[in-house]
């Protein structure tokens, strides 16, 4: 038998868990490129560091981002990848797919391209992996005739991501999908047109469980929730308890803020202590629902260390409800990027802007006014600034 | 061609079933692990079974999921936020036979409840420049290694482990049960010939959250205060010239007790367990053995429901490290900008 050019590459096809080199040797049997990138790869675990070049800016006509330039820096060896650029393609809502569409983006891609995704990037959108600089124009051509749009790359808002909502969720407390389409459409110029300091996310989660981790890395973090009380089904509740579940020791003894009551009958909850955390409502979904009041929280600032540090976003509007034509939630948005546009420096994401001019100048600007939602606690230090309108101004 | 005309709207890809119980689910079941099952209103279910993918698909794979979802799904799936494949079934009868068709062509199914869903990471040397590890690969070999925990739910709560080759964190793992970073240990290399003319000396010393890099406008280049770099990378994002890779000393750092959810405890940053771990491809064991010990140590010591985060501060970080038998360092303490935040005020610790 023939000696493997890929030995090390061969080692991760073993084994129980889905493999991706086995991904990369299916489309190397019918794209060149998905071959020099397995053999460039090899030289990789080979050299144990990557081989690619800083990419250079490529894109389509009358776009500035989707497209991420990629170029090998070792063209000599591997000249099907010397440019193996990605481009970005916004998902639907969810990921929801009919087959057909998928399909079609499969056609598309074989044609244009190295045969490779990523389902999905990080951020979202749907990643095919590597074509040429005279592909990507005919390649968008193509992803629009199927009805497929770019997603956002560099100084964009980055194309908004959800979770799957109320598509299959009984939790949702707002329409997840609905919203993350709206805002999506209403804001292509943004997405498609690099015009901010640095990268602004959008994520919708429809409750505080937050599957798509929205609180961690979006500049702007919507997280559904609730006010009123928590609907119980109390016979529902005996089903759980007759079924085997502890609900003293699970329930009631793990609410972190010890609301919860059960008499080995009745469960009991004081909703003005309850701070809708979901474990209860998590454990009995068939017996507990969140209140009927629903809308959702808005938070902004998260983001990954780079640059100054990670941050998961603070609470900015404690309860906003959110229906179509989502007017109040769009108009929040314009006016937070307006003032992180006019005040950010370059490569400033949107919570270091706040941290380095203060959320206090950050609300006026925005005119949102200061709540208790917004701090663990009132500040310990004393250092207090004043408006000058606070100050009695001196009598000349 | 026309531009800006948005993503396919969501509803033209949604099975009947959801159109129709849209917003009006009542419960769901987890029936076994992988599979879900989602009752309307109406007294309509939604059957859901959740299979692993590697995220990297060719279309071929891609093509074949799709006849699987044309067979048993009337052609609808979805994809989850840590990339699984979602079959969304309507008709009851097709969910046995297509779980015995996914066993058949080796697919995983699970992920579900108190389980270790599918690892959210980045590119790697597959496709970044930046990279201080490969993202797949080490993936692949860690979830080869704990395939157990995905196609059961025998932990004491979910397990969240994402990986980032570098500290720009595309995966934004930092909030994860356990996160697997790529880190580099050593300082960009100014290329003298090459910085003037790829890069902005301004912009490059701006870019330096340390302030380590200064001009050297008579030379046209920039030199690097060695003492102050903490290998972040991100002068190298905007100055191509200033390469930092290094197979050497680049390698990978481990993190845990982050979560993103609110239930119970507030979301919260993961924490430095293991400062370095080799490059050791292809299959990483130093790193594969190390996330193996603290997922089997909490399995043993966490109460139902609690988070690897609510473990670890309920029993403290002194017998974190004493169980994992994991070392303690000065590596451990912060000495970065908010650093005396985490340093402790009372009497109240530990010995062990
Ligand atoms: C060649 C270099 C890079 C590659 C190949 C790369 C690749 C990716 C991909 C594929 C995504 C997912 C995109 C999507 O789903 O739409 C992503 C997201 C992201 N990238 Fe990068 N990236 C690179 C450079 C960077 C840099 C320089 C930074 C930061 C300075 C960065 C930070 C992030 C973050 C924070 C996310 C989003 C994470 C999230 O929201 O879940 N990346 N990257
Ligand atoms: S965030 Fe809440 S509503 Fe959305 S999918 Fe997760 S549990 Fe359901
Ligand atoms: S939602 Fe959380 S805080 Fe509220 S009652 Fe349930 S467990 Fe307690
Ligand atoms: S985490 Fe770093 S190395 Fe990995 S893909 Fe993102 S920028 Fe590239
Ligand atoms: S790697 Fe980071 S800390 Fe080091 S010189 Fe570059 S920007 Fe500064």
């Amino acid at each position: 038998m023939a000696k493997s050019e890929t030995p090390l590459l061969d080692e991760l096809e073993k084994g129980k868990w889905p493999s991706f080199v086995t991904e990369i040797k299916k489309a190397a049997e019918k794209s060149p490129m998905a071959k020099d990138l397995l053999h460039q790869l090899e030289l990789s675990y080979k050299d144990r560091i990557g081989h690619w070049k800083h990419g250079g800016i490529v894109g389509v006509k009358g776009y500035g981002s989707g497209v991420i330039g990629r170029y090998s820096d070792r063209p000599d060896l591997f000249p099907n990848v010397q440019a193996f650029h990605t481009i970005r393609v916004n998902h639907p809502s969810g990921w929801f797919y009919k087959t057909d569409a998928l399909r079609s983006l499969c056609d598309i891609w074989d044609k244009h391209g190295s045969g490779l995704t990523n389902m999905h990037g990080s951020t979202g959108d749907a990643i095919l992996l590597g074509t040429t600089t005279d592909h990507l124009q005919t390649c968008f051509d193509d992803l629009s005739e199927a009805g497929f749009d770019l997603g956002g790359s560099g100084s964009a808002l980055r194309t908004p991501s959800c979770c799957v909502g109320p598509g299959r969720c009984e939790w949702a407390c707002v329409d997840s999908l609905d919203l993350c389409h709206h805002l999506t459409m209403n804001f292509q110029d943004e997405i498609h047109r690099p015009m901010f300091p640095y990268k602004f996310k959008i994520k919708i989660s429809a409750c505080p469980n937050d599957c798509v981790a929205s609180i961690a890395r979006a500049d702007f973090s919507v997280i559904g929730t609730w006010k009123g009380d928590i609907r119980i089904d109390p016979a529902e509740v005996e089903a759980y308890a007759s079924s085997g579940l502890n609900i003293q020791r699970e329930v009631c003894d793990l609410c972190p803020t010890r609301c919860m009551e059960w008499d080995g009958r009745q469960l009991k909850i004081f909703n003005e202590d309850c701070t809708r955390c979901m474990h209860c409502i998590n454990l009995m979904p068939k017996a507990l629902r969140p209140g009927e009041e629903q809308g959702a929280t808005i938070l902004v600032g998260g983001k990954a260390p780079i640059v100054e540090g990670a941050l998961l976003s603070w609470v900015l509007v404690p309860f906003m409800k959110l229906e179509p034509p989502y007017g109040e939630i769009k108009d929040l948005i314009l006016r937070i990027q307006d003032w992180w546009c006019d005040n950010g420096r370059s490569r400033e994401r949107l919570g270091e802007l706040i941290k380095r001019l203060g959320m206090r100048t950050f609300l006026r600007a925005i005119d949102i006014p200061a709540a208790p939602q917004m701090v663990k606690a009132p500040r310990t230090n004393p250092y207090v600034f004043f408006w000058p309108e606070d100050i009695q101004q001196e009598v000349k | 061609m026309a531009t800006d005309i948005g993503p396919p709207d969501y509803k033209t890809m949604l099975p009947p079933v959801v159109r129709r119980n849209y917003g009006k689910w009542l419960y769901h079941e987890i029936l076994k692990p992988g599979v879900l099952m989602h009752v309307g209103e109406s007294g309509e279910a939604l059957y859901t079974v959740r299979a692993g993918s590697p995220r990297l698909l060719s279309t071929d794979t891609l093509r074949e999921i799709c006849e699987i979802a044309d067979s048993y799904c009337d052609g609808y799936l979805r994809f989850t936020s840590r990339h699984n494949i979602e079959f969304l079934v309507s008709d009851q009868t097709k969910v046995e036979p297509l779980l015995l068709e996914l066993n058949r062509m080796n697919y995983s199914v699970g992920g579900t409840g108190h389980s270790i869903s599918n690892i959210v990471h980045t590119q790697g040397w597959v496709h970044c420049h930046t990279p201080a590890t490969d993202a797949s690969g080490p993936v692949k070999a860690l979830m080869d290694e704990i395939h157990e925990y995905f196609v059961t739910m025998t932990l004491p709560a979910h397990v969240r482990i994402a990986l980032a080759c570098c500290l720009n964190m595309c995966g934004a793992v930092h909030c994860s049960d356990i996160a697997i970073l790529g880190i580099h240990r050593t300082v960009p290399k100014p290329d003298n010939s090459r910085v003037p003319n790829v890069c902005e000396i301004p912009t490059t010393v701006a870019s330096c959250p340390t302030g380590a890099i200064r001009g050297d406008m008579k030379n046209k280049t920039v030199t690097i205060n060695n003492d102050k770099c903490m290998y972040c990378g991100n002068c190298y994002t905007v100055c191509p010239a200033m390469p930092i890779a290094d197979p050497d000393n680049d390698g990978i750092s481990i993190w845990v007790g982050g979560k993103v959810s609110n239930a119970r405890s507030a979301p919260m940053f993961s924490k430095l367990a293991i400062p370095y771990l080799p490059n050791n491809p292809p299959r990483w064991p130093e790193v594969v053995d190390a996330v193996k010990n603290i997922i089997e140590v909490y399995a043993a010591g966490a109460r139902k429901h609690e988070r690897v985060g609510e473990w670890i501060e309920r029993i403290g970080w002194e017998r974190f490290f004493s169980l994992t038998g994991i070392p303690f360092t000065d590596k451990h303490i912060d000495d970065f900008d908010m650093a005396t935040e985490t340093f402790r005020s009372s009497m109240q610790f530990k010995w062990r």
